[in-house]
């Protein structure tokens, strides 16, 4: 079987607006985590978050699609454009059904239905706006990019939570294996509004600091849970053969390998499955563990939710077996954006050659015995394998790898 | 209750629906096709829910939608204001 390969990428992310900006602050070691400005958080129970501030959307998107559109959507629209920028698609020479799209989404256009609900009840039925209809919809991402491009491949929307990112990518990744010519895939996420908090307040996972640099410390003594943001990553997915056909010589890595579980229910006395999901994916790839050069954990802040996922790791890699990094440390936890992030973090580590660091994380429990990486740590990297759990139960695994020279000129950027 | 004028209505259109920076809200468009100006029926339905609030005149879904111009939306507008 041909190699699926990623030729486009485009990042939304807290800590930059693009894939350059965005990797040379995670390199930096810089942070975008902070008191909450998309509303006053001052009555809520935990106020820090990664926000994506500086997104303009008048500058990116025609005035048609604002009254219509939540502002994850809106990102992931501009997302969706740099990525195919980035993988010179041209839409029209595809075949009529050669271009489709998937996206994850854990929670919809939130923030657009809560200034809808607002009108309902303040000013009645006859102020709700007709575009709430699709506006608020897990899969209206998918809906507005396939509009915007054309695409009359295949698509469809998955809600996994955190893991949504990656196993959107595996859906295209399926697709093209099956003959679609282009993919669009990933997640980006978020609803920065008090609905939307609330909602995720009352998962119990979310950290009460108020201190931005120790709010958010997975795999540290002082873990006690996480920080929400917003953004995400898209990709573009073809077959190497297909991309070679059109000319395309250079690409971001290929998605190896890829597995998800699904845990079993609290009180059940079974142990989650993030384990076998490692397994079936290094499986999927036909690679051991001992190939694995970094692994971007899910890193959850909950501290049985690490200590879980640092169980995991041991037993694949053994004690300090592999480098370990978070560095959604700096942006927290971005739904299905959150993984769709990483895998773009993990692809530019393979392509410059850097691992992003973990911040803030200054004491991981030593009985964890993991080599976290929270310097920026230099050296070839050809294998890499991006951990996500979703809130509910959801585990997903992917490995990612250079292949051959194909790196991408890191001076050419879709931005 | 005054008339519903197509200077009205494409203020309207721009406020609910949006516009695009190619302009196409502007000279004689009166019998140009809502689908040419780049609005769909859905874009329709947010406009008469922001001329029924506006002008108090109550226009059904599949009522709206069969307008296919302005013209023809200013007429079924005009017509309940007027009471015939």
């Amino acid at each position: 079987m041909t190699a699926t390969v990623v030729t486009g990428m485009g990042v939304m992310a807290p800590t930059g607006l693009g894939t350059r900006r965005f990797w040379e602050r995670t390199m930096a070691g810089q942070a975008a985590i902070g008191r909450i400005t998309a509303f006053d958080p001052e009555q809520y129970s935990s106020k820090l978050a990664g926000e994506i501030t500086g997104f303009a959307p008048g500058e990116h998107l025609t005035g048609r699609l604002l009254p219509q559109t939540d502002r994850m959507t809106r990102l992931a629209l501009v997302a969706a454009d740099w990525a195919l920028q980035d993988a010179a698609v041209d839409a029209a020479a595809l075949p009529e059904f050669g271009l489709g799209v998937v996206t994850a989404s854990s929670a919809g256009g939130f923030e657009f239905g809560h200034r809808e609900l607002d009108k309902l009840w303040r000013r009645g039925p006859e102020h709700v706006s007709a575009y709430q209809s699709f506006a608020w919809f897990y899969a209206v991402n998918t809906g507005q990019i396939s509009i915007r491009h054309g695409m009359r491949g295949p698509s469809g929307a998955l809600v996994t939570e955190q893991a949504g990112g990656l196993d959107a990518v595996a859906q295209a990744r399926r697709q093209v294996r099956g003959g679609v010519a282009a993919m669009v895939c990933g997640s980006v996420d978020g609803s920065p509004c008090p609905w939307g908090w609330v909602a995720q307040l009352a998962g119990g996972r979310i950290s009460r600091s108020e201190d931005p640099g120790r709010a958010y410390l997975p795999f540290d003594v002082d873990a006690a849970g996480y920080v929400p943001g917003d953004g995400g990553a898209l990709f573009v997915l073809e077959s190497e053969d297909g991309a070679q056909e059109r000319g395309v010589s250079s690409w971001h890595g290929e998605i190896a390998g890829y597995a998800a579980t699904f845990d079993p229910p609290p009180g059940s006395g079974r142990p989650p499955t993030l384990l076998r999901a490692i397994e079936l994916a290094l499986a999927d790839a036909g690679i051991d563990a001992d190939g694995i050069d970094v692994v971007f954990a899910d890193g959850a802040g909950v501290p049985e939710l690490d200590r879980a996922e640092a169980d995991a790791l041991r037993a694949v890699f053994g004690a300090y077996g592999v480098p370990v990094t978070v560095p959604k440390t700096m942006t927290g936890r971005l739904g299905g954006g959150g993984s769709a992030l990483d895998l773009a973090a993990a692809l530019l580590t393979l392509r410059h050659g850097e691992i992003p660091p973990t911040v803030n994380v200054s004491r991981p429990r030593p009985e964890y015995e993991l080599d976290l990486v929270t310097q920026p740590r230099q050296g070839p990297v050809s294998v890499a394998l991006v951990l996500a759990r979703g809130y509910g139960g959801f585990n997903a695994a992917m490995v990612v790898t250079r292949r051959g020279e194909n790196e991408l000129n890191s001076g050419r950027k879709a931005e | 209750m005054s008339e519903l004028t197509l200077v009205g209505l494409t203020a309207i259109l721009r406020e609910s629906a949006g516009e695009d920076e190619s302009s196409t809200l502007q000279g004689d468009i009166m019998d140009a096709e809502f689908s040419e100006l780049g609005y769909d029926s859905i874009a329709l339905m947010e406009t008469a829910g922001r001329i029924q609030i506006d002008y108090g005149v109550v226009l059904a879904d599949d009522v709206v939608v069969q307008a296919r111009t302005p013209r023809e939306l200013l007429r079924l507008v005009n017509r309940s204001i007027s009471g015939v």
